[in-house]
């Protein structure tokens, strides 16, 4: 058992007697009820509980709580509010990225990370991006036009 | 699913990690990024006593220019490699194949200790090793001792490490050509390789001075063509190279059917792309000074 200490949206969790075979995602969900992160493989491939550890993308059901000590992490309840979406998420909302909603967390929050690290100048960087993240409503389309956008936003932006 | 149980251990040198996996009497395992590991952990497939994470170890990643060669450590993440100016200049065959290792997220936490330890035959890190003719460094209770990739990797999933050996460095010599090319099918983007080439040449007054020539998804472990590397150097360059090029290479491999392609899918794709291999890599020594 081991005592941890992480950083989740900006405030901070001191949480005691953690087993070493807790999975980040089931920290995130079970002990501290950020429930906007979905299990759905639980094996790295669907993407559905992918957060930002550091800054970077990582699938949380394939890091352990243990190793997520002093680590800040990003869950879909960071990036805005219902009252105030951020750029990602209005654009989600704006081009219906979503149908059932179970892979959108993942879908976005790779999102964020592909923003940051990638210029996204076409549909095929778009979905090659994505590719690690699946939707059963086979719903791809809206999903990369929502991403596409918010590229477009954000160049704008820039001076 | 959730891991069976086991204690985790996080030490601070390397020494103290190598001890850990000698007490843990063959029941340990080294956990680095985790993204092979822990899906093995979640299905159960793994089920070690003890997880000795190297993460708590300063100083196992770098990318570092040693003459004519880029040493890595093992503890460097897919996506330094990816966006690596060093690499893209001097392995640029391996910047080319960074994006095709698995997903962002995974390359974000993956490392290329983890990746060659894993032994995938369909992973890129391996098959570059092999095609660069890379010199492995593993460090265990005995000490240090350095390995070459193609004797690394002795069968689908399973290197040659002794039970409390850890990799720390791969060395990479630098080729010195003027064309390349990496060619990979995978069934998603990102997903493990159905067939996979990489070729790089140097292009003399007439045909060529020398080849190396790789391929991934055809064999139990990544393979280094030698043969097909000889009877390329000797080929006369001509609009027919491509397609001659592409029998010999289909002719060295034989894979076998498995549940993502069968044997004869899988020989198509190493023929279409040993011939767009070489191709691009033929063109590219004539845009070379």
């Amino acid at each position: 058992m081991t005592d941890i200490s992480v950083t989740v949206n900006g405030k901070r969790y001191d949480v005691s007697d953690v087993e070493p075979r807790l999975l980040l995602s089931d920290l995130l969900r079970d002990t501290l009820g950020f429930t906007g992160t979905h299990v759905g493989c639980e094996h790295g491939v669907c993407g559905a509980c992918t957060v930002l550890v550091n800054g970077d993308s990582a699938r949380s059901c394939l890091m352990l709580a243990v190793q997520a000590n002093g680590a800040e992490i990003v869950t879909v309840e960071g990036l805005g509010s219902p009252e105030q979406l951020n750029v990602l998420q209005s654009q989600f909302r704006e081009h219906h990225g979503l149908q059932c909603g179970f892979c959108t967390p993942g879908m976005l929050m790779t999102g964020e990370d592909m923003l940051r690290k990638y210029p996204l100048a076409t549909d095929e960087d778009i979905r090659e991006g994505l590719s690690g993240n699946l939707c059963r409503c086979t719903g791809y389309q809206n999903i990369v036009a929502a991403i596409r956008s918010a590229a477009a936003l954000r160049s704008e932006k820039k001076p | 699913m959730k891991p069976a149980k086991f204690d985790y251990v996080l030490p601070a040198t390397l020494d103290a990690a190598i001890e850990a996996l000698v007490a843990s009497n063959g029941e340990g395992k080294v956990l680095a990024g985790g993204q092979s590991l822990l899906p093995l952990l979640n299905f159960r497939m793994a089920r070690p006593a003890v997880l000795v994470d190297l993460n708590g170890i300063k100083g196992l990643s770098y990318i570092e220019e040693r003459g004519d060669r880029i040493a890595i450590g093992a503890l460097t993440r897919h996506r330094d490699l990816e966006h690596s100016p060093l690499v893209a200049s001097r392995l640029p065959v391996m910047s080319a194949a960074m994006r095709h290792v698995a997903h962002l997220a995974i390359r974000n936490r993956g490392t290329i200790g983890g990746s060659l330890s894993h032994a995938d035959p369909a992973a890129e890190l391996p098959m570059l090793s092999a095609f660069y003719d890379a010199r492995i460094s593993v460090q265990g209770p005995a000490g240090r001792r350095t390995i070459a990739a193609e004797e690394f990797f002795v069968d689908a999933l399973t290197n040659c490490l002794e039970p409390s050996e850890i990799v720390v460095e791969i060395e990479f010599p630098v080729l010195d050509h003027d064309g390349w090319a990496f060619e990979e099918v995978a069934r998603r983007f990102g997903d493990f390789a159905l067939a996979s080439i990489a070729v790089s040449v140097r292009r003399a007054q007439s045909g060529l001075k020398d080849a190396r020539i790789a391929v991934m998804g055809v064999a139990d472990t990544p393979l280094r063509l030698r043969e097909a590397e000889q009877e390329l150097v000797a080929m006369e360059l001509n609009d027919r190279t491509p397609d001659r090029f592409s029998e010999i290479v289909v002719s060295k491999v034989s894979p076998n059917d498995d549940l993502h392609a069968s044997a004869a899918y899988r020989r198509h794709l190493l023929a279409q792309l040993s011939r767009r291999a070489l191709k691009t890599a033929l063109a590219a020594t004539e845009r070379a000074p």
